[in-house]
């Protein structure tokens, strides 16, 4: 075993031991918190990078190394730990150390006038840390621990700015939300331990992922005729429909975007809520245990790629009805989480797997993108107010037009090789088509609102000085972002471009090396994959159109002007900005039983169980009464006489008294001293 | 001796060194935490495993909560009031500095002047929760109850004293 | 293993540690806590003793510790109760500045 296995923890420990060094240095130290946090990430992206080289090099079964050991002990077992190095860690440990670099860099500017700086930098590299941590571990129960301390930092950057009560607001509910989803994890985790004993993922043989478990998981049956590796599957895939926002539980991801910008690219875009589908990717030997040759799937397979289905196209709708730009990302997210689920489902890992790294590249692009708008547009987040920023923000316009084709799926960018693969998997799915349409509407829609979107900031002319209720901007007009920002825009724009080609279906090196295998040249998937192909660049280019026939033809100049869907259909595009009111819905049914469950909990606490306390202390009254009657008249007589002559010996002694507890203390301790001291000479004499 | 006892008296050690010296009591209070989990450790060390959760349990979960909530409840409203005074050192507390130091040479002493002892058995007794539990319900189920009563004693005292009086509360 | 001598000193660090901070801190809570450690390093002492002990299986120490912590948290519970209640009364937790129990 090499060096970068044993030490594989040190890639996570790293962004930790950044994180706590920064957590108790003083709120001035600036340039040094961000110097340790991007110096740590830089080192961990080196290692990462070691990491990757070391499985690109090996072969067949060493591509999988894991290094285990025992944590404590409990009772008769021993909970054991260890991290594990295989193609999909390296793959994504190279991604989100690199994102995460270049995010922390650009934070630096965009963070640079507010007074927490400090703060902020402790949460990143404390976010990062444990983000790879998740990556590492061989363990679920490591993963467990190091995924809630990701929802932590999660909660705590979008509260960042805890002054806006929305923001506080907001970072509850994606706490609450996620949990909810987590408690699945909990059973699902519970249940897997209780069933084999183990929650190693790897562990020569007798890991929960390996052939020997599998095979029983696969055998039995509980409810619903379920099989017990779906069933604690489907657990798990509630934890992880948490953390990557998938319908119902996907109310907190939009919300979410009250954090800083940086915060909603690391975060809520590239890694955290990947790390729900990674889980998946992770745990898919269980999720797609017992596929036998009759059936290709298994129900937990199937529950994925439904509500991955369903996340997609409703992300997708909604995200054509918003105003503000980072809300429009946010479902644009949601929407391509629910494709990666679908690829997960239909086509295994290295579908689900391919669109999460270039979704990556491409949609931390667009957010430090959008970042750079609203930084240039003095904090303006709102697309009715933008327009006209492509004269006045031309890198930014750049690096962010090559993340909205990649992100659409234009033939070439790297979103239309990785799309186009779920897609086809989708299409040849055989229990159902219903994936496929929905994705291939969902496609159509993306391109749509990323059009609209476009047009709505950076065409025709600026509406920016025009009425601007959020007016705390003194000097109007749009300017370019610093450097430091626009530089890791054009770093990212590149993959977002060329990420593609390592996955084409000619030349599949990304699924290969996911796989174990290495990848050969042929022209001939081409043939296979090239009518799909054609149909899914056409349905983009009608996205394209027809965004381009509501909003570009003529031109928005009015700030207040509706919205070209709104006047046609005011219903449906209400309907979509509200999000199919799935919040308010929530407010009326589970808030609200939660409202009501506690106040009835709170009146049987009031009078039923509070009034046996007060029949009992009434009871002890009466008793007491009776006491101080005897009390005064019999026994104090007596010692009314005894206390004359106590008092007179009382008052000498009180002389020593000082009222100083202290004081007394030191008699105790000197009296110990000579007491210890005495006992010992004496024993030695 | 072993590494874990170096580590886990090292943090004791400093917690508890840190948590009698600093001089923001909220940051005594973290220290004081920190110290007791090094406690716990050394429990661990010696292979009392249901003492050392236990004493994470009630010392670094409530007594440390317990101590802040206090802290909070008498001189939370005013932060500057928190951090004590940088003061020279009065009679008083150097007197107490050298009873302190005085304790600790005869302890020390006598702890140094036993012979070298290793354990009667080399692997420690089981005292995981199912063996403390049966000899609680056991052996010990008199104590048990005793504690019991204790307990529930000092949490309606607690209340009691804590509770405003008639005259302050009006 | 670790030799007893080495518990027993650090038992003999720990109660100083407490003791000092008990006799030098004004603060009433920073008092009780020093306390507290006093207890705790007591505690470590009963462990010892009954790890290198003659007869380990009874867990007699480690009863003796576990009841040592309730009654200890029980302490807490109400020293910081009355810690409340001087504070309402004086509105100071200074102890240098509450010496009603003076003779």
């Amino acid at each position: 075993m090499s060096w970068i296995v044993h030490n594989l923890w040190l890639v996570a420990a790293l962004p930790f031991a950044a994180g706590g060094v920064i957590s108790v240095m003083k709120q001035r130290q600036r340039t040094l918190a961000a110097g340790l946090a991007v110096g740590s990430m830089a080192l961990s992206f080196v290692l990462a990078l070691m990491a990757f080289v070391q499985v690109l090099t090996s072969h067949g079964e060493a591509t999988r190394q894991f290094s285990n050991f025992a944590w404590f002990q409990f009772g008769a077992e021993w909970v054991r730990l260890g991290w594990l190095l295989d193609p999909l860690t390296a793959v994504m440990l190279v991604m989100v150390t690199f994102v995460g670099l270049l995010i922390f860099i650009y934070s630096i500017g965009y963070m640079a006038e507010d007074e927490n700086f400090k703060r902020f930098f402790c949460f990143l590299a404390l976010f990062a840390g444990a983000m790879l941590g998740v990556l590492i571990a061989n363990n679920l129960l490591l993963l467990f621990m190091c995924w809630e301390i990701v929802g932590l930092t999660s909660y705590l950057l979008i509260g960042f700015w805890y002054e806006k009560p929305s923001a506080a607001a907001a970072a509850k509910k994606a706490f609450i939300v996620t949990r909810i989803g987590d408690l699945g994890l909990f059973l699902g985790m519970a249940w897997l331990y209780a069933q084999t004993g183990t929650l190693l993922f790897y562990d020569a043989g007798r890991g929960c992922l390996e052939a020997n478990a599998l095979t029983t998981l696969a055998m039995h049956t509980t409810v619903f005729g379920l099989t017990l590796s779906s069933a604690i599957g489907i657990l798990i895939f509630c934890g992880s429909a948490g953390k990557s926002g998938q319908v119902p539980l996907h109310v907190w991801l939009p919300d979410a975007m009250e954090g800083p910008t940086p915060v909603s690219a690391l975060i809520h875009a590239a890694t955290m809520v990947a790390a729900g589908v990674f889980l998946l990717a992770r745990v898919y030997p269980l999720l797609s245990a017992g596929v036998t040759h009759g059936m290709t799937t298994t129900v937990a397979l199937q529950v994925v790629t439904w509500v991955g289905a369903i996340t997609a196209l409703f992300g997708a709708l909604v995200a054509v009805a918003q105003w503000d730009i980072k809300r429009i990302l946010a479902y644009s997210t949601m929407s391509q989480l629910g494709y990666m689920m679908i690829g997960l489902g239909t086509g295994g890992v290295s579908v689900g797997m391919f669109h999460l790294i270039t979704h990556a590249f491409f949609k931390a692009l667009l957010f430090l993108g959008a970042g750079s708008v609203i930084h240039g547009c003095h904090g303006e987040q709102d697309i009715r107010f933008m327009g006209g920023l492509r004269k006045a923000m031309p890198v930014t316009f750049a690096a962010y037009s090559c993340g909205m084709l990649a992100l659409c799926g234009v033939p070439l960018f790297s979103g239309f090789w990785s799309k186009d693969e779920i897609l086809h998997s989708a299409f040849v799915w055989n229990l159902s088509r219903g994936p496929f349409y929905i994705g291939a509407i969902g496609a159509l829609l993306t391109a749509f609102y990323m059009t609209r979107q476009m047009i709505y900031v950076y065409a025709g002319t600026t509406r920016l000085a025009a009425e601007s209720t959020h007016g705390e901007h003194g000097h109007s007009g749009a300017h370019e972002s610093p450097k430091v920002m626009t530089v890791p825009l054009l770093i990212l724009a590149v993959p977002a471009v060329v990420l593609g080609f390592f996955g084409t279906p000619v030349w599949p090196w990304f699924q290969s090396f996911l796989e174990g295998d290495t990848a050969n040249v042929s022209f001939g998937a081409l043939g296979g994959a090239f009518p799909l192909m054609i149909v899914s660049s056409l349905i983009v280019f009608v996205g394209l159109g027809l965004g381009w026939l509501l909003y570009g033809r003529k031109l928005i100049v009015d700030v207040g002007a509706l919205d070209r869907i709104e006047s046609a259909q005011p219903g449906l595009f209400h309907l979509l900005s509200g999000a199919f009111y799935i919040n308010e819905l929530y407010a009326a049914t589970v808030v609200r039983f939660t409202l009501v469950a506690a106040s009835v909990s709170a009146w049987l606490d009031r009078w039923i169980f509070g009034g046996v306390v007060r029949a009992i202390s009434t009871i002890f009254v009466l008793f007491a009464k009776v006491d101080s009657f005897a009390d005064t008249h019999v026994v104090n007589r007596g010692f009314d006489a005894g206390c004359g002559s106590v008092s007179y010996g009382g008052s000498f002694l009180s002389k020593l008294q000082a009222g100083k507890v202290q004081r007394y203390l030191k008699f105790v301790g000197v009296a110990l001293f000579v007491a210890v001291a005495l006992l010992f000479w004496g024993g030695k004499a | 001796m072993s590494l874990f006892f170096l580590i886990t008296a090292a943090i004791a050690i400093g917690g508890t060194l840190a948590a009698m010296t600093r001089r923001n009591p909220i940051h005594c209070i973290l220290s004081l935490a920190l110290g007791l989990v090094g406690v716990a450790g050394v429990y661990l060390a010696l292979g009392a495993q249901f003492v050392g959760f236990t004493q994470i349990l009630v010392y670094v979960g409530a007594v440390a909560i317990l101590a802040t909530f206090a802290l909070m409840m008498t001189q939370g409203h005013i932060v500057s009031a928190l951090i004590e005074p940088r003061r020279a050192f009065s009679r008083s507390s150097v007197s107490g500095f050298v009873t302190a130091a005085g304790v600790f040479s005869v302890l020390g002493w006598a702890a140094q002047s036993y012979r070298p002892l290793t354990p009667s058995t080399q692997q420690a007794p089981a005292a995981g929760a199912k063996e403390v539990g049966v000899a609680l319900m056991h052996t010990y189920v008199l104590p048990l109850e005793v504690i019991g009563v204790l307990l529930t004693a000092a949490l309606i005292g607690a209340v009691v004293i804590a509770l405003p009086s008639e005259e302050e509360r009006s | 293993m670790t030799p007893l001598n080495l518990f027993l000193l650090l038992s003999a660090l720990l109660f100083s540690i407490g003791l000092a901070g008990a006799l030098t801190r004004r603060n009433a809570i920073l008092v009780l806590i020093g306390i507290e450690l006093m207890l705790n390093a007591a505690n470590i002492n009963l462990i010892a003793f009954w790890r290198f002990g003659p007869n380990p299986e009874a867990l007699t120490g480690v009863m003796f510790a576990i009841f040592s912590i309730s009654v200890a948290a029980a302490e807490a519970a109400v020293g910081l109760a009355i810690i409340l209640a001087v504070y309402r009364h004086n509105k100071t937790t200074n102890l240098n500045q509450i010496d009603t129990l003076k003779g």
